[in-house]
């Protein structure tokens, strides 16, 4: 690993400000992503400025304002506080379920929720530095697009990057409307709506998000729904555990009577951000909740696939496994 | 105590060592005194040669005797970070590089080599330690972060020289094969019991929205739970039966005895 300086943060302010003042200066919160990509040298940071001890931890319900009744997340609580959260296993159980889903035990209890969303692609092209890769040094091409490509993008790709996200979090957010909060240096606060907080790839695959230099997330919102009876996280992976999803889907139904008046589906392992499943959801308000309606909404999101050569099974897989996240809510 | 009075006697080829160790050698650390004793066996071995290669072409070794925790002031190393956290109930205060992981620092500095290193990326589970009461993995956490916290490694569970009773069902279940993933397992596996204790939930936990505390393990709970510590030889079926008598309270039977005299004549 290369030399860095590691600097502890007292405030919120000084933290912001600590990253404006040395732009190669990175954020530390829990570490199991930026460490392992500075142990691989993907990463290089000057500077690591260690914000895991700032007063940004609370979960709890929001008493005003437009979220009023949902949920504050603080952004560098424990993955593991917030999935076991009272609060949130009672209302929103589908992102207790993908926090649960994603990673091991004692990786939970590091990362943090913030970090969560800025943990980086783990394209086996991106870690290593012997291979070309835009996201890691833009303008060197993508190795992944005449690589192997198993468990690359189907939705959303560009030639310059085919890489996906790999939050099973984050999938349940962008399903439950989550908002970003984020302050910067100058103490100006923020809001970025979820499904807008991550980018597909473009031209500028190296921004892996919209979060601006020295911006720090505070904390995540999600604002109150009546989703909590009826919410499913699926995950399909190569092993039944501790491992990235090939396909996941949050999925979750508000009834009016025997008629879907809401639907929330969002897509993992299919593109660089989140997927959420805009075309399924439209296609299911008003309809019954039958399997053949839920696959007649996976056909109409899943027509937008581009697969690549080698993963050609994941559109016929996030099919399926759309119809079988609605199914456990029937 | 001086380090003198400690030293053991050394001969011609000892001091060689000695002589190429320089102020190495005399800011011994606490692992300091036992590579000295472990070089007097390498050359009783014959392996002299070997042992003196392996110390010019490793750097690692060598920095980590010059990097003694106790003496070494922080402006020595470059981006040298002061430190001071428990370890096992007892509370020590060192200076490290900032690359340095808790890992790194428990076995190259701190002289404990049960927390294994096994892929240094956090996949296979084998560092885990516990800190602050909750499993970790050492080998992504930085030393320089663990500032004021509670590190328990598998060095701290045995009380009076009676084994922990998850270290006592792993014996009894022959819960591994090689054993280098066997502290990681044992540290993950007793942090388990609190989490359980605790109705934290998993993966495959039924109803997340009932308040059941708490959680009843079956096997597939403990399956999921344990899936951060990867056990090569494949040990898992008794690694299973180990935290299903533990957390149960009940034995479970044992699938192997030891031989006795009848057995072995036959």
């Amino acid at each position: 690993m290369r030399p860095f300086k590691y600097s502890r943060s007292g405030d919120i302010n000084s933290a912001t400000q600590m990253l404006v003042v040395n732009p190669k200066a990175k954020f530390l919160a829990g570490g199991t992503n930026i460490l392992d990509l500075m142990k691989e040298d993907v990463e290089r940071p000057d500077e690591l400025v260690d914000i895991s001890r700032l007063k940004l931890m609370q979960v709890g319900m929001i008493t005003t304002g437009t979220n009023k009744g949902g949920v504050s997340i603080g952004a560098l609580g424990k993955n593991t506080d917030a999935a076991n959260h009272p609060f949130v296993k009672e209302n929103f159980p589908l992102l207790s379920q993908a926090i649960l889903a994603g990673a091991s035990a004692q990786i939970r209890n590091m990362a943090t929720n913030g970090g969560n969303l800025n943990q980086r692609t783990r394209c086996s092209y991106f870690f290593e530095t012997s291979m070309p890769c835009n996201k890691r040094e833009p303008g060197t091409g993508c190795g992944a697009l005449e690589g192997n490509n198993r468990l690359h993008a189907i939705l959303g790709w560009s030639e310059k990057c085919i890489a996906v996200h790999p939050s099973d979090m984050c999938v349940a957010l962008a399903a439950l409307d989550a908002v970003v909060k984020v302050k910067d240096a100058k103490g100006k606060e923020r809001s970025i709506p979820f499904t807008e907080y991550h980018r597909l790839p473009g031209d500028t695959p190296d921004k892996d998000n919209n979060l601006n230099p020295g911006e720090l997330i505070t904390a995540i919102e999600i604002p109150k729904n009546n989703f909590a009876a009826k919410s499913h996280y699926l995950k399909i992976r190569d092993r039944s555990s501790y491992a990235f999803a090939l396909i996941s889907v949050a999925a979750a139904l508000d009834m009016d009577g025997s008629q879907v008046k809401l639907a929330r589906i969002a897509i993992g392992g299919v593109s660089h951000k989140p997927w959420r499943a805009l075309e399924a959801e439209r296609f299911l308000v008003g309809k019954n909740t039958s399997e053949e309606n839920f696959l007649k909404a996976a056909e109409a999101e899943m027509k937008m696939a581009k697969p690549l050569e080698h993963n050609k099974y994941k559109v016929e897989m996030a099919k399926r496994a759309i119809v079988r996240a609605l199914m456990e809510l029937v | 105590m001086t380090e003198e009075t400690q030293k053991p006697d050394l001969n011609e080829d000892e001091k060689i060592f000695e002589e190429y160790l320089r102020e190495g050698i005399n800011d011994l650390s606490e692992a300091g005194l036992q590579r000295r004793l472990f070089l007097k066996q390498m050359i009783a071995m014959g392996s002299g040669a070997v042992a003196l290669q392996m110390l010019g072409g490793s750097q690692a070794f060598a920095h980590s005797l010059l990097e003694n925790p106790a003496g070494t002031s922080p402006d020595i190393l470059e981006n040298g970070v002061k430190v001071a956290f428990k370890i096992n109930g007892a509370q020590k205060s060192l200076t490290v590089d900032s690359r340095m992981t808790l890992l790194d620092t428990l076995r190259e500095k701190l002289n404990l080599t049960g927390s294994k290193k096994g892929c240094d990326h956090g996949q296979c589970g084998a560092c885990t330690v516990i800190v602050d009461g909750r499993r970790v993995l050492s080998c992504l956490t930085l030393a320089a972060t663990c500032e004021g916290s509670a590190v328990t490694t598998i060095e701290g569970f045995a009380k009076g020289g009676q084994l922990h009773p998850m270290q006592a069902a792993f014996v009894k279940h022959d819960g591994f094969q090689c054993g280098y993933c066997t502290p990681g397992q044992i540290c993950s596996a007793v942090a388990l019991m609190t989490e359980a204790k605790n109705g934290e939930a998993s993966y495959v936990t039924a109803d997340l929205r009932s308040k059941a505390k708490p959680v009843q393990l079956s096997d597939e709970e403990i399956r999921e739970r344990m899936s951060g510590n990867i056990c090569r030889c494949g040990a898992y079926p008794n690694i299973v039966d180990a935290i299903r008598e533990v957390h149960s309270g009940k034995d479970v039977a044992q699938h192997w005895q030891f031989a006795d005299d009848n057995s072995q004549s036959v």
